[in-house]
């Protein structure tokens, strides 16, 4: 089971993408997600491809990974993709059944939304595939420091992500091991009727709840006796830097921003 | 219930950037009612090839062959269970397994899984708990106000409620007390000896080694480097320590006495008794000087 956890995993490279500022990657993931609302006609979906296939290009990492980010939601965007076929209203009457009606709109709908769906996963992919976990709190660290004045716990947020990204592989290990366990003691993971499936959830679920408070307990004092104190005057060891590199991918958004004005109808 | 390995391999996440090769070109065979330790250093395999032993893990090459059942990477999944039964595995740790509320409970829960009720579970545990060194006090109360080695204790008696005919323990001494470690070699010791147990012991302590089986295996880089009597591996220390592992504490003994003495030992010695027997036959009578 553990073996096939590919989505959202960083893969060690070399490329242009890998090396950018991770708020370069995060702002500019955002930004897409925002502007892809912007495209309405087929014009403006096609440069959002051709952007987004350039980027994947561009990280140097077999596409197959960017197709298995979308296959766990591949349920939930076909669920919405049938809806719109089926509720938008159109002019262009393709077939008519009973109640349903399906209008030439309401298929173009279908597939617009099915490419925002793809876009956005490919982007986020992207983002994740390239960026380590801990640069990537570094980043939000970075972009929520102007919340500080308002009393946000900037730093305390920051490392409570670090600290949780930290230990999903270390808790994805000791998953593995109690479900051994247990699964040796008998217990079938993932077969039976829902009942018997949900009771045998429990021996897995509470020995991994009392190893993580006592982690969580050993890690405070492990943190407290080398002195730590808090974010105050507190020094980074990865510094972030902006590079020329990093100017000219958010230009190039801003470029695609502009675009889709012109293109969208 | 005699184990096969035939050049058995196994890959994690094969297909992806990912893979990495644990094991391969395993040959081994473990023979019903005999003692059987693994050694090997830290990521030398064990780990893996502990999980192949009751089909937690299909090989992703060679075949594995458990009493008359064959897995290899096609076998499916049915019937896996009355397996797990039959070869029951003592985790790293085990403690971590427990979870219910009481003791009882908890060793009952093995059983029931297998088909006992409830009260056949409890009188399991009640049985057991001598065993490991408890008492019938503890039935009731909750696992985790119990000490680290009460734990241990219970969890351990959670795996032999399964009645397994082979016992696999993945260093379940690790973490004792030196008193702790003894009694529990001891209670497995006995299992073996009295009820005919085969047991697979992976373990750092060369001295339980030497001292409880009659076969040992030396893994590698996740390869079977040799596989023998301990008398026999034992003589090689030089090897040995190559693998980056030692000899057991009467054999260094035994070696000092060789060099201070150009003394040979005809039989490497592998536990205290038949040391202090090797070297009262070689005091001279008279009580006069040694060598």
């Amino acid at each position: 089971m553990m073996d096939k956890l590919i989505f959202g995993r960083y893969i060690p490279g070399d490329s242009l993408i890998h090396r950018l500022d991770p708020r370069t990657k995060l702002l500019g993931a955002i930004w897409f997600i925002i502007i892809i609302f912007l495209a309405n006609n087929w014009i403006s979906y096609a440069a959002l491809v051709i952007f987004v296939l350039t980027a994947v290009k561009l990280t140097q990492i077999n596409p197959k990974f960017f197709i298995n980010g979308v296959k766990p939601l591949i349920w939930l965007i076909l669920f919405t993709v049938i809806l719109q076929i089926l509720f938008t209203s159109g002019q262009t009457i393709w077939l008519r059944f009973g109640p349903i009606v399906i209008s030439q709109e309401g298929v173009l709908n279908g597939v617009f939304i099915f490419l925002r769906f793809v876009l956005i996963i490919f982007m986020s992919t992207i983002l994740t595939l390239t960026t380590m976990p801990l640069s990537l709190t570094d980043a939000i660290e970075f972009l929520l420091r102007p919340f500080a004045a308002i009393r946000m716990p900037v730093h305390e947020i920051a490392l409570m992500l670090s600290i949780a990204l930290r230990f999903v592989p270390t808790l994805m290990d000791e998953t593995e091991k109690i479900m051994n366990a247990q699964r040796a003691r008998g217990i079938d993971f993932g077969e039976g009727n829902i009942y018997q499936q949900m009771k045998s959830i429990v021996p897995l679920l509470i020995p991994l709840f009392v190893s993580s408070f006592n982690r969580a307990e050993e890690l405070a004092t492990a943190m407290e006796a080398r002195g730590y104190k808090g974010g105050e005057g507190r020094t980074k060891y990865r510094q972030l830097s902006w590079e020329g590199r990093d100017t000219a991918v958010m230009l190039a958004f801003a470029a695609l921003s502009v675009v889709l004005f012109i293109l969208r109808t | 219930m005699d184990i096969r390995f035939q050049e058995v391999g196994y890959t994690y996440q094969k297909g992806t950037p990912f893979e990495s090769k644990a094991i391969y070109d395993i040959d081994l065979s473990i023979k019903d009612g005999s003692f059987t330790s693994i050694v090997g250093h830290t990521g030398s395999g064990k780990s893996t090839v502990l999980q192949h032993l009751n089909a937690l893990k299909k090989p992703t090459e060679g075949t594995v062959t458990i009493g008359d059942r064959v897995i290899t990477n096609l076998s499916d999944n049915k019937g896996l269970k009355s397996l797990r039964k039959k070869v029951g595995i003592v985790f790293q740790f085990p403690e971590a397994q427990l979870f219910e509320e009481t003791v009882g409970k908890d060793i009952a829960f093995g059983p029931k899984n297998f088909g006992a009720t409830e009260e056949e579970g409890l009188e399991k545990a009640r049985e057991l708990l001598p065993l490991v060194g408890l008492d019938e006090t503890f039935m009731e109360r909750s696992p985790f106000d119990l000490s680290g080695g009460q734990m241990r204790r219970v969890a351990i008696a959670g795996v032999l409620a399964l009645e397994p005919e082979v016992l696999v323990l993945d260093e379940p001494t690790a973490g004792l007390d030196p008193q702790g470690r003894k009694e529990i070699m001891i209670m497995f010791y006995n299992l073996y000896k009295n009820k005919g147990l085969t047991i697979i012991l992976v373990t750092h302590q060369m001295d339980d080694v030497a001292a409880y089986s009659d076969h040992m295996i030396v893994l590698e880089k996740g390869t079977v480097m040799k596989e023998g009597h301990p008398r026999e591996i034992f003589k090689e220390a030089g090897w040995l320590a190559s693998m980056q592992l030692g000899v057991p504490s009467t054999v260094k003994f035994a070696h000092e006495l060789e060099e201070k003495f150009q003394w040979t030992f005809e039989s490497l010695p592998l536990t205290t008794d038949e040391l202090a027997e090797q070297i009262i036959d070689r005091l001279p009578s008279n009580g006069g000087d040694l060598a």
